[in-house]
């Protein structure tokens, strides 16, 4: 099947093109809603002097604190870090370049780059660290940065389930950053728990239109649980 | 007696209003939750893209799909909306939510607020929190007064890198209820037994006391 058949057999297929030096934006907020099997593939094939964009980095052996044991992430943007020792030692050692982005910063650029527009104001920043070096305007007698969109080589990203057209819904909390980070890359991967037919998923109910992906895989996920709360009931 | 960290999240209910979308930050804040005060109907944002948080899940409805910003497995309340991150911070920097409260390590009297970074200490990342504090008109910080070396966190100028500049009105700490307001911070209420001078002698920054300064009630 061509046309909009997205659909792609094997994890080998679905990054194919993935080389060193390349940037890619990756869904996720801590462990949840992680393209994880993607993320195992890309240390499978050991592509290296990656750049990251991603709200964490996972957790030593999980997630992407996966390519983290080989090195192969030079840089990556992020606004909440060290869960895992390796990326502590990696980050003093000088090995890894990080780059701490304000959390709705991050999902605005990626959104933005996914948008066509270059840059935007944000009051978020003003006055801190975050603005050294940044063009800074007032507009109404508020204090704005101008932040940068992000245009990443690939996305990364991890839906419930999306017809064979790459019309995706997540599922609960698990969408955070994928539906921005699936918007930003120039090819977007996107594995997902269950691909359906055209026409099986509510239109009005999309999350991520189809025009967004490239390639879609169905993987079968671990999901696991990195703070795990219960109440007695 | 200074106040125990469940006496200053009763004090922070009490400026919750019926109909607040609001929210608590990582650690002290959350403890808020548990005194919305009988009859009053408040929903939780939780930055990842949750409106409507619940309480942690039962074993039984434990969902690895279903966490806050705390990364920690939680529920939703009946009439929750679940969102991307975009949208969440759309509705906190476009200054939708009515209450944000949160820590902080230092406070200044310009309003200044420096809660993620302590240089030479291991940088973690501002998460939310630079979002949070730059467009939320509504924010209380809540934290001890004095660092565990007794040094005042409540200060002319911060000295650790800041997170937010200018926007911060409201603080509470474990010995005082505190405004900020023309370069000074304005003692509006004290906790039981704690007295004036003790507030003004852990207080660095310049501080305005009333004549008089109410103790602090919590219903």
């Amino acid at each position: 099947m061509a046309g909009f058949d997205k659909v792609v057999h094997s994890y080998e297929e679905a990054l194919a093109g993935l080389t060193d030096g390349m940037s890619m934006a990756v869904g996720g907020f801590g462990l949840c809603g992680i393209p994880e099997n993607l993320i195992a593939q890309v240390k499978k094939m050991g592509t290296r002097d990656l750049t990251v964009f991603s709200n964490n980095c996972g957790v030593d052996g999980f997630g992407l604190g996966l390519l983290l044991q080989d090195k192969q992430i030079s840089r990556i943007y992020a606004s909440y870090v060290g869960e895992n020792k390796e990326f502590e030692r990696q980050m003093l050692e000088g090995e890894l370049e990080v780059i701490l982005t304000p959390q709705g910063t991050l999902a605005e650029k990626m959104r933005a780059g996914g948008a066509g527009i270059p840059a935007f104001y944000t009051a978020t920043g003003y006055g801190t660290p975050i603005a050294e070096g940044k063009e800074t305007r007032e507009f109404n007698g508020r204090h704005y940065v101008l932040e940068e969109a992000i245009n990443a080589d690939f996305s990364l990203v991890k839906a419930w389930k999306a017809d064979r057209y790459g019309n995706a819904i997540y599922r609960h909390t698990a969408q955070n950053f994928n539906p921005m980070a699936a918007t930003c890359g120039k090819i977007c991967v996107m594995e997902v728990e269950e691909i359906v037919e055209p026409g099986e998923l509510d239109p009005a109910q999309i999350q991520t239109p189809g025009i967004y992906v490239n390639r879609l895989i169905q993987g079968t996920f671990e999901k696991r649980i990195e703070k795990r709360t219960v109440r007695q009931g | 007696m200074s106040l125990t960290r469940e006496q200053m999240a009763m004090r922070v209910a009490r400026e919750l209003e019926d109909g607040y979308y609001v929210n608590l930050g990582i650690g002290m804040p959350t403890l808020v939750a548990n005194y919305v005060p009988e009859g009053m109907e408040v929903m939780l944002q939780s930055e990842n893209g949750i409106l409507g948080m619940g309480p942690y899940p039962t074993e039984a409805e434990l969902d690895a799909d279903m966490i806050n910003a705390g990364k920690e497995t939680v529920t939703t309340i009946a009439g929750a909306a679940v969102f991307s991150s975009a949208a969440s911070f759309e509705m906190i920097r476009g200054g939708h939510v009515d209450l944000t409260v949160l820590g902080a390590f230092e406070v200044d009297v310009n309003g200044d607020i420096a809660s993620w970074m302590v240089p030479g200490k291991l940088i973690k990342g501002m998460g939310g929190a630079m979002d949070l504090v730059a467009a939320a008109r509504n924010i209380i910080v809540m934290m001890t007064h004095a660092d565990k070396h007794g040094n005042s966190k409540l200060l002319n100028s911060c000295t650790l890198p800041l997170t937010g500049s200018g926007c911060i009105h409201k603080v509470l700490t474990d010995l005082a209820y505190l405004e900020i307001e023309n370069g000074a911070f304005i003692l509006k209420e004290r906790a039981p037994g704690i007295s004036v001078e003790e507030i003004i002698a852990k207080t660095e920054g310049k501080l305005i006391v009333p004549d008089h300064v109410p103790e602090m009630t919590f219903a």
